[in-house]
């Protein structure tokens, strides 16, 4: 099999010929999905896949028809069942003796909200599907309203004041479900992000991997700086880079360092958490409450935890 | 074939079967299913068999059922699921996203009321609703064309010409519930009837969108060949009925079924069980000097518009009995219906059996003393609440 130049981790001439995402798409400049479909293209090298992408700026991202800035063929699901199409897509392949992998690739708003049943009920199933969540935590595509998925103090359109509640934890969620493989992945750790893909692609089973992705236009962000909020989210232990084998053997993949100053530049940096005010100690209250719990089930009680 | 004493549930999910079985040198089959009184005993019927290539996909709830459906009839696989009421209308999004991806999906509707208030019974409002969804509609009258319809959904379904799904709907209890002597033929001859199916727009390794977006010149172009599939339905239709009778031995029934019709000066329509109460009635009438006859509306969708008016022409007075009611309207089927005849005739609405009251030939002996004495049609007459 064809396996990615230098890991994946760099762009290449190898990468141009036949990517994921072609050149032409109409995604805003520093898009968190872009990044992570370019690196789930070199992670699937030669394997053959199929995508289910529902209602999501992944799906505008394909362009109109009969056009396709997609490499792979791609079904544009109605927004609460791509995992229910993945099943049937996936189950007729299975039928044909196919090697051919199903993905789903689905925003929060599919995920954490209005696909979660789907989502759940296939996993419960154990459909043979790699779900791949890029979480924008933000209705981007309809001009960004709040989802379960977007963080306590962010402000949306539909919480112009900050959101008061936190974030929904997917990942506990699908680990709930007992699923072969469940991780999160940072697209600022690239080899570690390289490695999970692959898992994801080459397992067997439901696999839900869960991305980050940076949304400048709803984070009110600068596009250059994706991949740095991303790193400044990890080391303060807002993220947890994790992996979660058949919802049992919990590994922490990336040790934050629990910087205060990552926290506050990761607050700064963004315009969706001014408006709030959102108290810095609130948050490090809920990483506090976050990484007890991780590190019970990662058997880590007594490694560093929050400030 | 073998007759068998079956319920109309068990008769869908046999056909269903022979069907699936059909295509093993195929696809394979693939089915997402999720119970909802009357319908679970076909489905259960369906979990119960074992398929050579394929598999029934037990959901978590009737959007996701047709959603697996979808994918597998993406993926080039026979696919087939149940459903009733507000199953239905919790299906809605991808009933019309079946029709919109042009997939040759069947599905068994059992009618019954739309809550709440909660009711198991019988009305046709739950796949009238779903008239404007793009599948073709069949309302069967007894088991064996419950049977017959399904298996023959699946060759109008699946014909090029055609590609659209299909929905088999039937009464609540009156067919789901009730056992009749049922003609099941053997799987040799179904599979002569049903060739393998070879999806054009088969979702492959192709880098292509299926049900990207539109811009509105598409939309409008996308639209016009589903009207233009739905045109052709009627000439396939009648191919599909001579293959089945050259293969079965028995003919299906036309889209609309007329009874005493030659010189019937006044007409009862009706769909599903009801058309054999209207008989009964109508033979009544007869006895009493009457000239009535009946249609049986069998094809809901597409609607048989240009056979409803010749069936129509020259007739003064026609009654429709709806079994649903869209309230600001009146009856669906009379909705549809009313502007179909001469001009001047009485084309009068009755709704009957809402929830599912018993319709007895004493209420068309009613309706058909009431449009006698019709000279011009009036609002919706209720039948059992009245005035």
């Amino acid at each position: 099999m064809k396996e990615p130049i230098l890991g994946g981790t760099a762009h290449t001439a190898a990468d141009r010929a036949s990517p994921l995402l072609r050149p032409g798409n109409t995604n805003c400049g520093g898009c968190g999905m872009s990044i992570a479909l370019n690196m789930l293209s070199r992670a699937i090298a030669d394997r053959k896949v199929q995508l289910v992408i529902p209602a999501c700026c992944g799906i505008v991202t394909a362009g109109p028809y009969p056009y396709s800035a997609y490499g792979a063929p791609v079904v544009a699901s109605t927004f609460a069942a791509a995992a229910a199409f993945a099943t049937g897509m996936a189950r007729v392949a299975e039928a044909n003796g196919e090697d051919t992998r199903v993905l789903c690739f689905a925003g929060d708003g599919g995920t954490y909200d209005i696909g979660l049943a789907t989502v759940s009920a296939a996993a419960e199933r154990n459909e043979n599907i790699l779900y791949i969540c890029y979480d924008n935590e933000i209705y981007g595509n309809t001009g960004g309203q709040r989802s379960s998925a977007t963080p306590l103090g962010a402000s949306t359109t539909t919480t112009p004041t900050g959101k008061s509640v936190d974030k929904k934890d997917i990942l506990g969620v699908m680990a709930a479900h007992h699923i072969p493989y469940a991780a999160s992945i940072s697209m600022g750790h690239p080899e570690d992000m390289m490695r999970k893909l692959r898992l994801g692609l080459d397992g067997h089973g439901f696999r839900f991997l869960h991305i980050l992705a940076p949304c400048p236009t709803g984070w009110k962000s600068e596009p250059s700086e994706g991949i740095e909020l991303i790193r400044l989210a990890v080391d303060a232990g807002l993220y947890p880079v994790i992996e979660i084998v058949d919802g049992h053997e919990w590994t922490i993949n990336i040790e934050p360092r629990f910087s205060e100053e990552a926290l506050n530049s990761f607050i700064e940096e963004q315009g969706r958490f001014v408006k709030s005010k959102v108290a810095i100690e609130v948050i490090q209250r809920g990483i506090r409450r976050q990484w007890e719990s991780l590190r019970a089930r990662a058997g880590r009680q007594n490694a560093p935890t929050a400030g | 074939m073998s007759m068998q004493l079956i319920s109309a549930n068990h008769a869908s999910a046999a056909a269903a079967m022979l069907a699936a079985r059909a295509n093993r040198n195929a696809r394979g089959f693939c089915s997402g299913v999720y119970p909802i009184t009357p319908q679970t005993e076909c489905i259960e019927k369906l979990c119960a068999e074992e398929i050579e290539k394929g598999s029934v996909v037990r959901v978590e709830s009737e959007h996701s059922a047709m959603g697996v459906c979808i994918g597998g009839s993406l993926s080039g696989a026979r696919t087939f699921t149940a459903s009733s009421s507000n199953g239905l209308a919790y299906m809605a999004e991808n009933v019309f996203a079946a029709a919109y991806y042009r997939l040759p999906i069947v599905m068994m509707a059992v009618n019954r009321t739309l809550g709440p208030p909660w009711n198991i019974w019988v009305d046709h409002g739950d796949t009238l609703m779903l008239r404007d969804g793009g599948w073709i509609q069949f309302y069967c009258e007894d088991n064996q064309e419950v049977h017959d319809s399904i298996l023959l959904a699946f060759r109008l379904a699946e014909d090029k010409e055609v590609l659209l799904p299909v929905m088999v709907c039937q009464d609540a209890f009156v067919l789901s519930h009730t056992m009749m002597m049922t003609d099941i033929p053997d799987q040799p001859a179904v599979d002569a009837f049903l060739p393998a199916l070879k999806l054009a727009h088969q979702v492959t390794d192709k880098p292509r969108v299926v049900g990207g977006l539109d811009f509105p010149h598409q939309t409008e172009m996308h639209r016009k060949q589903h009207m233009e599939a739905m045109g052709r339905v009627l000439g396939v239709y009648a191919r599909v009925q001579d293959e089945f009778q050259r293969t079965f031995g028995r003919r299906p029934a036309d889209p609309v079924v007329p009874y005493l019709m030659d010189d019937a000066e006044m007409v009862i329509v009706s769909m599903g069980t009801t058309a054999s109460t209207v008989r009964t009635a109508v033979d009544v009438a007869r006895k009493a000097g009457v000239k009535a006859g009946a249609l049986r509306l069998r094809m809901f969708r597409p609607l048989p518009e240009v056979l409803l008016r010749s069936h129509f022409a020259g007739r003064k007075r026609i009654a429709v009995v709806d079994r649903n009611l869209c309230p600001g309207l009146g009856g669906i089927v009379w909705g549809e219906l009313r502007g179909l005849g001469d001009s001047g005739a009485v084309i009068q609405d009755y709704i009957v059996g809402l929830g599912g009251g018993d319709i007895r030939p004493e209420h068309i002996t009613r309706i058909i003393e009431d449009l006698a004495g019709r000279e011009k049609a009036g609002d919706p007459v209720f039948m059992e609440a009245g005035e």
